[in-house]
């Protein structure tokens, strides 16, 4: 039988050998030595599509998943309610075969929907521009001090210690080739910045959940000359200030909380912010709205000479396919929810966070880690160690916090998001109480 | 059918496109007023309004499920729809990267046995999974081969060579690893000038880049021969899988002696492309480079997997595992065709590209007429003589209801118009496509004009670019 992805038959393809003018398909193979040529491969058997469904749902139900399980992890990916609205968008197959819209008049489905979600990104993080993706946060951060650099041609990047150490790592893999020195230090107060430093990478807010004065950090950054970075959570900034306002010149974060499943660590989404004025030394691609030739409004790919299919060796970043879907998926997720919903769900997640940790810390044993205000998360210092109590709730059918007593002393960050139910935290708590 | 307005321009305050759930839980203090923002201003628009935005959007985009995509070098390859199915299942989606190993054991065994079997389809030795792009991958690979000449104390090895046929990536990934690039120039077939190779060639140079088939869509024929010239002034032999399409289930990277190769899993193994992403790009390695792999990969301990780190790793290249609903797709594909199947994707890409080359290089010039792979390059030469461009062709294309294919790349060829045709194409298809240009290159001659003005059936007309980048224009405004 042939397969349904191949649609020429045996007939299709002898036919077409004699138009090409051969008479075997290894003629065509010519110019590749014999002895390389119909390699053995060991691979298992076809399946169809009958066994192969069969046999994906059996290996998707060896992962325990968080809608069977209620879990509280977050430290960068976030378990949210997503619409329906999202995936049957998202799940027009207009959008989702279609490839980088270089052929512009072919592609303003793809281009106007970028359009959109550039503003909106700018609108979350009142910042002046935004790019149309980058992979994830991490390696947005990564590029945004690579472009930092550039701005300021210094070769120093400082990282504060309260910064997803994740995030430090992808920070650290993409800047250690360039000649740049890394450093981490644990708090901008006691950062003193020489004429050499590029930029100061901040979380906002911090990776252990509480937020560190953003105004002082650009200050800091500013009076040496260089650039704030500051790495920002979306949900934070559907209620928090905007690092726009405090003054920071690249906002990135990850965007997979708006609207995308957290599929175990990816697909997600960088999505990269800067002032204006950096627009030339910007990763990752950029659209832009123009006219046509009738003078209707249209929308293109621009600003293309920054980029590696043009700049080669001098372009701002090899990054050539981004995250499209996730930012087509992103914008449509904070159109449906708007400014209203968008802050309802973040006080949603903050008030039940607060729930938990109030109720966490009356708990004998436990305590709040820091007496600091927080959005979402929390640090939870346990009467043992977290690895102990996570298997306990894990019968319970419950994925507790994060173990970070690498950082903290049997410290457990925990997150909350409107999934968690009353009854869901209530369990938490009942559960942890047994310590 | 053009849209003239974005979100803001249908918005109206007090719209939502979706019902929340109210709090269940005791309200706290929220923090003080300094804190929060009052300036955030988004579009609020109904659910039945906002399908009918995207569903309009939808319909101006052209997708492989709407036709011909013949993008050269890209490999818009028909996704299979069952791959969509699987990756939603929840046990796919709804899982935290952080959870316990214990809890992950179905997402680690997939990521596990996708590892090994592109290890097999590429020969070499070790997967890892975590690049999320092709250019990641690039990346993954020159960062590997640094940390190897390191680790070998062999520091001079200052210079990365790179065919002038090479996709933009390849240098600006070098550059990116504070590498000088030389470019080498191919010769008057298409193939690598190997006595220019020879003359670059010392103990300065740490690898060459190479794509094979090149972007040029040809097979070099002096792939033993580069191989064994890299090689003995000690560099390396890394691999760009872009155009693997053309070699699996027939010819492996390890067997041409590659020590490194990425591969693109949203071309050759058919994940869609998303409009732009997300894409996933693996690195294969032979041993003498497993140890410098990106974290992590998955090992098998007993019956369990885990995840590992390898002993001199690279480092991580993103905050998790590189990006697993892609993973689950080309793990179903590879399984959905098996070996035979693959060399059928192999077989029938190249003989539809050469196909298309014999059919139309009496209407195209033809830069390089030899056998080609999976993708035939033609160049304006011929239209330009009568004052049409590559440019002209591809947007007259649109008009006949195809993608156009790649255009002015690679920059080797002046005016190229690059075909990749692909496997999923039906003889039918390429006979309507071809027809296509034939009646173009004879408008070329006779009715220039249509040309100059096309497109004319889309939902807009050519648009003005240098505007765009004059005055960029790159988002809307609201304010409260």
């Amino acid at each position: 039988m042939s397969s349904p992805y191949v649609p020429n038959v045996d007939a299709d393809r002898q036919e077409m050998l004699k138009a090409i003018g051969v008479s075997t398909v290894d003629e065509l193979f010519k110019d590749v030595p014999k002895k390389f040529l119909n390699a053995e491969f060991k691979l298992p058997p076809p399946l169809s599509e009958l066994e192969l469904k069969e046999k994906l749902r059996q290996i998707a139900s060896k992962n325990v998943n968080t809608e069977e399980y209620a879990c509280f992890l977050g430290a960068g990916f976030y378990q949210h309610f997503i619409p329906s609205v999202i995936h049957h968008v998202t799940g027009r197959s207009e959008f989702y075969t279609a490839y980088t819209p270089y052929q512009a008049e072919a592609s303003q489905g793809t281009l106007q929907s970028i359009y959109e979600y550039q503003s909106m990104i700018c609108q979350l993080t009142g910042m002046e521009i935004s790019n149309a993706s980058m992979y994830e946060c991490g390696s947005a951060a990564a590029e945004a001090a690579l472009m930092a650099c550039r701005i300021t041609k210094r070769n120093k990047v400082v990282v504060l210690s309260t910064v997803n150490p994740r995030y430090y790592e992808v920070i650290s893999t993409y800047t250690r080739e360039h000649g740049i020195e890394l450093e981490r230090v644990d708090a901008a107060s006691a950062v003193k910045l020489g004429q050499d430093y590029a930029c100061l990478i901040v979380q906002y807010p911090t990776f252990l959940g509480y937020f560190e004065d953003l105004g002082s950090s650009v200050q800091t950054a500013h009076e040496s000359g260089a650039l704030l970075v500051a790495i920002a959570s979306p949900f934070a900034l559907a209620m928090y200030k905007s690092p726009g306002s405090y003054g920071a010149d690249i906002v990135v974060g990850e965007g997979q909380a708006l609207g995308n499943p957290m599929s175990f660590g990816g697909p997600g989404l960088g999505f990269f912010a800067c002032r204006n004025e950096y627009l030339r030394q910007m990763p990752g691609r950029l659209v832009g709205k123009t006219v046509d030739s009738d003078g209707q409004p249209g929308f293109v790919l621009t600003i293309s000479t920054r980029e590696q299919h043009i700049k080669r060796e001098r372009a701002t970043s090899n990054i050539c396919t981004n995250e499209g879907l996730v930012a087509l998926a992103t914008m449509v997720y904070i159109a449906t929810l708007g400014e209203q919903g968008l802050r309802h769900v973040a006080e949603l997640c903050y008030h039940k966070a607060h729930y938990a940790e109030k109720e966490l810390s009356k708990l004998k044993g436990y305590s709040s880690a820091f007496n600091k205000p927080f959005f979402n998360e929390f640090v939870l210092r346990c009467p043992r160690e977290p690895r102990l109590i996570n298997e306990a709730l894990f019968e319970q059918k419950i994925i507790g916090g994060l173990d970070i007593s690498n950082i903290i002393p049997n410290g457990m960050l925990i997150c909350v998001t409107e999934v968690n139910t009353k009854a869901d935290i209530d369990r938490l708590v009942k559960a942890a109480a047994r310590f | 059918m053009r849209h003239h307005y974005v979100l803001p321009d249908i918005s109206k305050p007090g719209k939502i496109g979706c019902s929340l759930p109210a709090l269940d839980v005791p309200a706290s203090d929220l923090p003080s007023k300094d804190a929060l923002r009052q300036d955030l201003a988004l579009p609020q628009v109904s659910e039945v309004e906002l399908i009918r935005y995207f569903t309009d959007l939808s319909r101006l985009n052209y997708g492989l499920d709407t036709g011909f995509y013949p993008l050269g070098s890209c490999t818009m390859k028909y996704n299979p729809k069952l791959h969509e199915d699987v990756a939603v299942l929840s046990g796919f989606t709804s899982v935290h990267p952080y959870q316990p190993d214990k809890s992950v054991q179905g997402a680690l065994q997939l990521m596990f046995e996708l590892q090994g079997l592109l290890t097999e389809i590429t020969g070499m030795n070790m997967t890892s999974l975590s690049p999320m792009g092709g250019a990641q991958g690039e990346l993954a690979n020159i960062l590997m081969l640094k940390a190897y000449f390191r680790d070998k104390k062999d520091l001079k090895r200052k210079r990365i060579l790179v065919p002038d046929t090479a996709h933009g990536t390849n240098p600006a990934t070098a550059a990116m690893c504070g590498f000088e690039i030389t470019a080498v120039p191919s010769d008057a077939d298409g193939n690598l000038d190997l006595e220019k190779l020879k003359s670059m060639l010392n103990d300065e140079v740490i690898a060459i880049t190479l794509t094979m088939p090149t972007t040029l869509g040809l097979f070099d024929p002096h792939i033993e021969e580069i191989n064994q010239l890299v090689h003995k002034c000690g560099a390396l032999l890394c691999g760009d899988g872009a155009n693997l399409n053309s070699l699996i289930g027939k010819v492996k990277f390890g067997d041409m002696g590659f020590d490194c190769v990425q591969l693109n899993l949203h071309k050759t193994f058919s994940t869609p492309h998303g409009g732009g992403g997300p894409g996933s790009g693996p690195v294969c390695v032979k041993e003498h480079l497993a140890d410098f792999l990106p974290s992590p990969i998955v090992a098998k301990q007993g019956d369990a997997y885990t995840f590992m780190t390898p002993s001199k790793s690279v480092g991580r290249l993103g905050s998790a595992y590189g990006n697993f609903g892609v993973i689950v797709k080309a793990y179903a594909y590879i399984l959905s065709l098996g070996a035979a199947g693959m060399k059928q994707v192999s077989e029938n890409a190249v003989i539809n590209a050469n196909y298309i080359k014999e059919k139309l290089k009496d209407s195209y010039y033809l830069p390089y007429d030899r056998t080609c792979m999976h993708e035939v390059i033609f160049a304006e030469k011929w239209q330009k003589a009568v004052g049409i461009s590559t440019m002209d062709v591809a947007k007259r294309l649109l008009d006949y209801g195809f993608h156009p294919p790649t255009v002015y790349f690679p920059l080797v060829v002046e005016g190229a118009l690059m075909i990749e045709p692909t496997e999923t194409e039906s003889k039918e298809t390429l006979d309507a496509f071809i027809e296509a240009m034939k009646t173009i290159a004879k408008e070329a001659k006779e009715n220039p004009d249509i040309l100059h003005s096309a497109p004319h059936n889309t939902p807009v007309k050519r648009l003005d670019e240098v505007a765009a980048a004059r005055k960029p224009d790159l988002r809307w405004k609201m304010t409260k």
